[in-house]
């Protein structure tokens, strides 16, 4: 066994001139970072760390945007021994009150030590801090100490225990308090073997990731696995991919790319929004796995995938599946990567009222349902009831897990981490199917919205709701419904009135859309101002989302 | 600015893209910035945008410094129509 400072003494031992990652910016060339370069780099941040008498064990929070000072400050936190923890940078549509309060609120639960910056952000950064609290330093890029080789002798960060947490993964949630997975090195590497082992990870491998370091399918599969292992890693930005998604081919082209990882909405995106003159020359034929997951994974998004990009080398077994969780380090399952996964179809209204998947009776509706594969090797999972009991074979229940890479635990937050576990199981809040060894997931517990593979709770919205002149509390149901050509869910808002004036309501949606997205950085899609007595409550007063979505719905239909 | 351009990209944005054929945009409104289209729907509002007019949108000015309200976007196309 070994920990992160570690494995990077051993890099820079071996390897000091192979490029770890080649890092991306939009109108920029390639910049190359060798595992020497990458060390000195960190090695600024480490020394500035230990300046600022930031200790060994303590939280950094990393504020910053894709760029070289992200990868630095979080091995720079490493190598100090310290435990980084990186989060979203402000974007323009969220308000910076939201954002300071956010962070506030964050602060006040994972108590970090240091926050890292940019000069510019400094300010914004300090409103977000109180009179004592943990927050003994704010660090800004520009008054580093200088780069240079790291000693392993002296640094800290190698007298880590593989015990020890190396690093906090926040799991997104639009407001209120956050929580921090925290996990040891011996949980990422763990994760990392049995994961690396599922994906046959080789020499000739790489990496080609535009997914956000603060979320754990961008932090472990495109940053922590590529550079732990040794494999070269090609690092563009979400803000870049977004604009110029065509860019991801002409990456995997140019570096002979074999890996990627997705979530399930970017596969529609890439069919739909990449115009040929860009694909000319585009060879994808290296391309050995483009991995689905954190979104529900859709048979139809990897059809129009391979439809478009077939001409230019891509593969059918290239489009594989994952189900993933930070709580778990990553993956959880994966399909097996020499053969498309395993897609079925199975009785709908079984699967409705029974909770069954079933092969359809003759004539009946169908839905597809698309494989994620077989649990990793170390880690083992049951389907259980809402009992906790084990359900049959191809019965849907819920799905809970266990192995040897979970989380230690939400940092600092003992209640949360004991509630989700259930006689030593993690509980997922998925629902999901087994069918002869292999997950197929269904749906999930809570009325939770997943809209371009982020995480967003209907309440929260539903709360910034209220707060707009003319929409009283209660009066207002937020839900997600999937969205076939985009292959995400968009996102849906209802709001009673008291005023049936078309303009004045039209005016209040827009409101709406505006003060939620500000909070939120939520994009909706449908915002409906509606009269009174609109949206349907349950007997005990209770908002029901489901029965106002099935309402919202039938509404669509009979417009178009 | 050009009154059919405008009223052809206020009903592509408002049926399209906020999905509220009724919406009327002031041609001085923030678009980018506010967030009212987010970065998901750039790409197709430039897609459009090209094949409408016939004009070149790069990637690299997808951003509220490029335009961020109708008349700015107007006066960007006409300025590449007339080239």
């Amino acid at each position: 066994m070994t920990t992160f400072s570690e494995r990077l003494e051993s890099h820079l031992f071996r390897t000091p001139q192979r490029v770890a990652v080649y890092l991306q910016h939009s109108g920029q060339p390639d910049l190359p970072i060798a595992y020497r370069q990458l060390l000195r780099g960190a090695n600024a941040y480490a020394r500035t760390f230990a300046r600022e008498k930031i200790q060994p064990g303590e939280v950094v929070i990393l504020i910053l945007q894709h760029g070289e000072d992200l990868i630095y400050s979080f091995w720079g936190a490493i190598l100090h021994g310290a435990i980084p923890s990186i989060m979203p940078f402000l974007t323009e549509k969220l308000a910076p009150e939201r954002y300071r309060a956010d962070l506030a609120a964050l602060i006040s639960v994972t108590k970090p030590a240091a926050i890292v910056t940019y000069p510019e952000f400094e300010t914004e950064v300090r409103g977000a801090l109180k009179e004592g609290d943990s927050v003994r330093a704010v660090i800004v890029t520009d008054k580093l100490e200088p780069q240079s080789d790291a000693d392993f002798n002296t640094l800290p960060g190698i007298q880590r225990s593989e015990h020890d947490i190396v690093l906090l993964q926040h799991s997104s949630g639009t407001t209120g308090l956050q929580k921090g997975v925290a996990l040891s090195h011996r949980a990422v590497f763990n994760q990392l073997d049995s994961y690396s082992q599922a994906l046959h990870l080789n020499d000739n491998d790489v990496i080609v990731s535009w997914l956000p370091l603060y979320h754990d399918m961008g932090l472990i599969a495109g940053f922590l696995l590529p550079i732990l292992a040794g494999v070269p890693l090609v690092l563009s930005s979400p803000f870049d991919w977004v604009r110029a998604p065509y860019k991801l081919m002409q990456s995997v082209s140019q570096y002979k790319g074999t890996l990627s990882w997705l979530p399930n909405f970017s596969y529609n995106f890439c069919a739909q929004k990449i115009r040929d003159r860009y694909l000319e020359g585009v060879d994808l034929s290296s391309w050995r796995a483009v991995i689905n997951c954190s979104e529900p994974v859709h048979w139809e998004s990897h059809h129009a995938f391979y439809e478009r990009f077939k001409l230019y080398g891509l593969k059918l077994e290239t489009l594989q599946t994952s189900y993933a969780m930070a709580e778990n380090v990553f993956g959880v399952t994966q399909s097996d990567l020499a053969r498309p996964p395993k897609v079925e179809e199975i009785d709908r209204e079984a699967f409705m009222t029974e909770r069954v998947a079933r092969a359809p009776v003759n004539g009946h509706p169908a839905m597809k349902m698309m494989s994620s594969g077989k649990p990793l090797s170390n880690t083992r999972i049951r389907i259980l009831d809402e009992h906790g009991r084990d359900v049959p074979h191809r019965k849907i229940g819920e799905i809970a897990l266990q192995s040897d890479c979970m989380l230690a635990g939400y940092y600092n937050r003992p209640d949360a981490t004991k509630k989700a576990f259930y006689e030593g199981w993690y509980l997922t809040g998925d629902y999901g199917y087994i069918s002869e060894g292999e997950v197929f997931v269904s749906g999930r517990k809570k009325d939770m919205i997943i809209v371009g593979g982020k995480n967003v709770y209907p309440q929260d919205l539903e709360s910034l709701t209220y707060e707009v002149p003319g929409v009283h509390a209660g009066r207002s149901v937020a839900f997600g419904i999937f969205d076939e050509e985009a292959g995400t869910e968009d996102v849906v808002i209802i709001a009673e009135v008291d005023s049936k004036d078309r303009d004045e309501q039209e005016k209040i949606a827009d409101l709406i859309r505006q003060h939620v997205t500000k909070n939120s950085a939520i994009a909706l899609r449908y915002v409906k101002v509606v009269g009174p007595k609109w949206i349907l409550k349950t007997s005990s007063g209770k908002t029901a989302r489901s029965a106002n979505k099935e309402k919202f719905l039938k509404e669509l239909e009979s417009q178009s | 600015m050009n009154d059919s351009m405008f009223s052809v990209l206020e009903q592509y944005i408002a049926s399209r893209i906020l999905k509220q054929p009724n919406r009327k945009i002031n041609p001085t409104e923030s678009i980018i910035s506010s967030g009212l289209i987010d970065s998901f729907s750039l790409v197709d509002l430039a897609l459009f945008v090209e094949d409408t007019f016939g004009v070149r949108i790069d990637d690299s000015e997808l951003n509220a410094q490029t335009f961020d309200t109708l008349t700015q976007l107007a006066s960007l196309i006409e300025t590449r129509q007339n080239k």
